[in-house]
């Protein structure tokens, strides 16, 4: 008996316990071929080819992937943190290097006295730095496929197929073989065409769309999810230029600046991309200026930086809280328009909605079986998300309070020179905090270890009984990039 | 620049039968080979390519490393490490498939090996 029947057996035993189900020839509609949309496609036809299943699989995006610029442009701080990597790895999707923009040796935290490198373990490349699609305006094009390209012809090369158009109307449509309200068919119509009926509709649309629109005017009660403005800006900087003063370092801020949670300058081939967001609002356009002209930023950037290098600026929306009911019979939506890690690795949460969803989809059944067996998995990633925002108010609390600063510091310092175990130290949970690597309950769960506390209390004590310039001067330990690291990281 | 993971030279040793390890390792580019040693011989086992993977057994036994890998030419490897691909696969037991698919083949391939070796005549005394 080979896999295959297995599979059948298995699937046929779980019919009868579900009303709806994919039938071989089954058709399937993905709005959106961003990530969240190829990689569903992608899964969706892996696992129904292993358990034994014929799916038509129709995918609808209207950007172009090869033109530069906001035509093709995705709108993201385009970082691939570890575990996205490491996973894409294990399912046998290894990024080419026309993807990978830069390779990422190690993370920088930047706070307002000063500055420590947050090695990744084993020292070896895990992040990677992309562009979503071609690249920003006026960029010369460069042959290979980029993130999203790259995952769409993964789709396609397993039998999804592309349709150009913005579906501008989706419907219900009663079956005629089983009239029932629960069993009736999903419509998709594209602007200026004609109403396709499929078996199931995933979409995987982001948030800075309208198509989110279409389906708050259906009957299941979807409330598209909250969203903050991000302020993205590239700057064209030069190969040399972005290698001799950013190396292979993501740099991350967290600076006393009003209305700023978190800043990123992130190197990336010819170009720098510099990401704000805020929690509170939607960021000033000045936030940029205000940020760029902060001593701790110009301290990276080379001398003669000008922001009219600017290459392209967006302001995205990002996902702050998930969407209200985002599946019913039929529909499933994946991505950043269902949930998304707050602040971080959002192509991340793309790629793991979209597995769990084609799981539940191939091997449990689209309709009961999304709650049972994806609304959990959209909980766990709510409620993490809640942890994620209540360590972002403590590490808020530490800003402007210098002796804390310090203290943190040093003990990063002196964790990164291995004089103190860095996994169970304040190194893990910033690393954990600015790539998302873990969960962040386990953020939580190792900042509220007694022996963490210890060694934290003890460093705000020697930061507050021996002041700066003495001889105990945490800063005097604390690593500053050099020029020889920036380029032999490079 | 593009790149990802780490880079060995050629004759490095990535890690050695017998040692403890917390980590498997997909090869991004360049080629291995397994090496088995045997009452102090080595025997060669396989070359591994870009995309096929190694050191998967000791994320589930924790025996020690089955084989030496050694670096031909060049190879650069990520590697996965065991505390958060057990994380993942709880999550997603579906991401185990592909490791699962190539131990079958693996297993397989080791099967069909002993049986040509099975079906070997053994050798005859030739002076009798």
């Amino acid at each position: 008996m080979n896999t295959r029947t297995v599979f059948r057996i298995f699937k046929q035993a779980r019919w009868k316990h579900s009303s709806l189900k994919l039938y071989d020839g089954a058709r399937v509609a993905v709005i959106g071929g961003g990530p969240a949309g190829s990689l569903f496609s992608y899964f969706i036809l892996a696992l129904s080819r292993r358990a034994g299943l014929d799916l038509q699989v129709d995918i609808y995006e209207t950007r172009d992937f090869e033109t530069p610029g906001p035509p093709g442009c995705n709108m993201c701080g385009g970082v691939l943190y570890e575990s996205l990597v490491q996973s894409l790895a294990v399912e046998g999707i290894n990024l080419p290097a026309t993807v990978v923009q830069r390779g990422i040796d190690y993370n920088m935290l930047h706070i307002g006295i000063g500055s420590v490198k947050i090695q990744t373990p084993r020292q070896e490349k895990r992040i990677a730095t992309t562009f979503r699609e071609v690249g920003p305006r006026g960029m010369v094009y460069l042959k290979g496929r980029r993130l999203d390209n790259y995952l769409m012809q993964s789709a396609l090369a397993m039998g999804a197929r592309r349709i150009f158009g913005q579906v501008d109307q989706v419907r219900w449509l009663t079956d005629p073989k089983s009239p029932e309200v629960e069993s009736r068919l999903i419509q998709v119509k594209t602007s200026g065409g004609e109403f396709h009926g499929y078996d199931l509709l995933a979409v995987a649309s982001g948030v800075n769309t309208a198509v989110l629109r279409l389906f708050c005017d259906l009957d299941f009660g979807f409330q598209p999810p909250q969203t903050s403005k991000l302020l993205v800006r590239e700057y064209y900087l030069g190969q040399e230029v972005v290698s001799k003063y950013l190396g292979s370092i993501i740099h991350a801020f967290l600076l006393d600046i009003a209305g700023l949670d978190y800043g990123a300058v992130i190197p990336k081939g010819d170009y720098v991309t510099i990401c704000l967001l805020s929690s509170h609002g939607n960021l000033e356009p000045g936030a940029m200026e205000t940020f760029v002209d902060n001593p701790a930023v110009k301290r990276i950037l080379p001398a003669d930086f000008s922001m009219a290098r600017q290459a392209c600026n967006c302001s995205p929306g990002i996902n702050l809280a998930g969407s209200t009911h985002p599946f019913n019979n039929r529909i499933v939506f994946v991505g950043d328009c269902c949930v998304s890690r707050l602040y971080k690795d959002g192509i991340g949460s793309a790629y793991r909605t979209a597995k769990i969803a084609a799981c539940t989809v191939v091997f449990q059944g689209i309709s009961a079986d999304f709650m049972k067996h994806y609304l959990p998995f959209l909980r766990r990633m709510e409620k993490d998300n809640l942890i994620r925002k209540m360590l972002f108010k403590s590490a808020r609390q530490i800003q402007n309070r210098h002796f804390i600063e310090r203290a943190v510091l040093k003990m990063v310092s002196r964790e990164q020179q291995g004089k103190a175990n860095a996994e169970k130290g304040m190194s893990m949970l910033i690393r954990d905090m600015l790539t998302g690597g873990a969960p962040y309950i386990e953020a939580l769960m190792l900042s509220m270890h007694p022996l963490f506390w210890t060694r934290f209390l003890w460093n705000i004590l020697l930061a507050i009984v021996f002041r700066p310039g003495s001889k105990y001067d945490p800063n005097l330990a604390v690593h500053t990039l050099t020029s020889d690291e920036t380029e032999s990281h490079s | 620049m593009g790149e990802m993971g780490r880079l060995f030279q050629d004759g490095e040793i990535m890690m050695r039968q017998g040692e403890n390890g917390d980590c498997m390792y997909v090869i991004q580019d360049g080629l291995v080979e397994v090496i088995k040693e045997v009452n102090s011989q080595e025997v060669r086992l396989a070359q591994l390519g870009r995309d096929e993977f190694f050191g998967e057994m000791e994320i589930f036994e924790s025996i020690g490393r089955s084989a030496t890998i050694l670096v031909v030419g060049f190879a650069r490897v990520l590697s996965i490490d065991k505390k958060n691909l057990l994380s993942r696969i709880h999550e997603d037991p579906s991401l185990a498939y592909r490791m699962i698919q190539v131990m079958s083949s693996r297993v397989r391939d080791a099967g069909n090996e002993l049986v040509q070796l099975k079906l070997v005549p053994p050798k005859t005394d030739q002076r009798s």
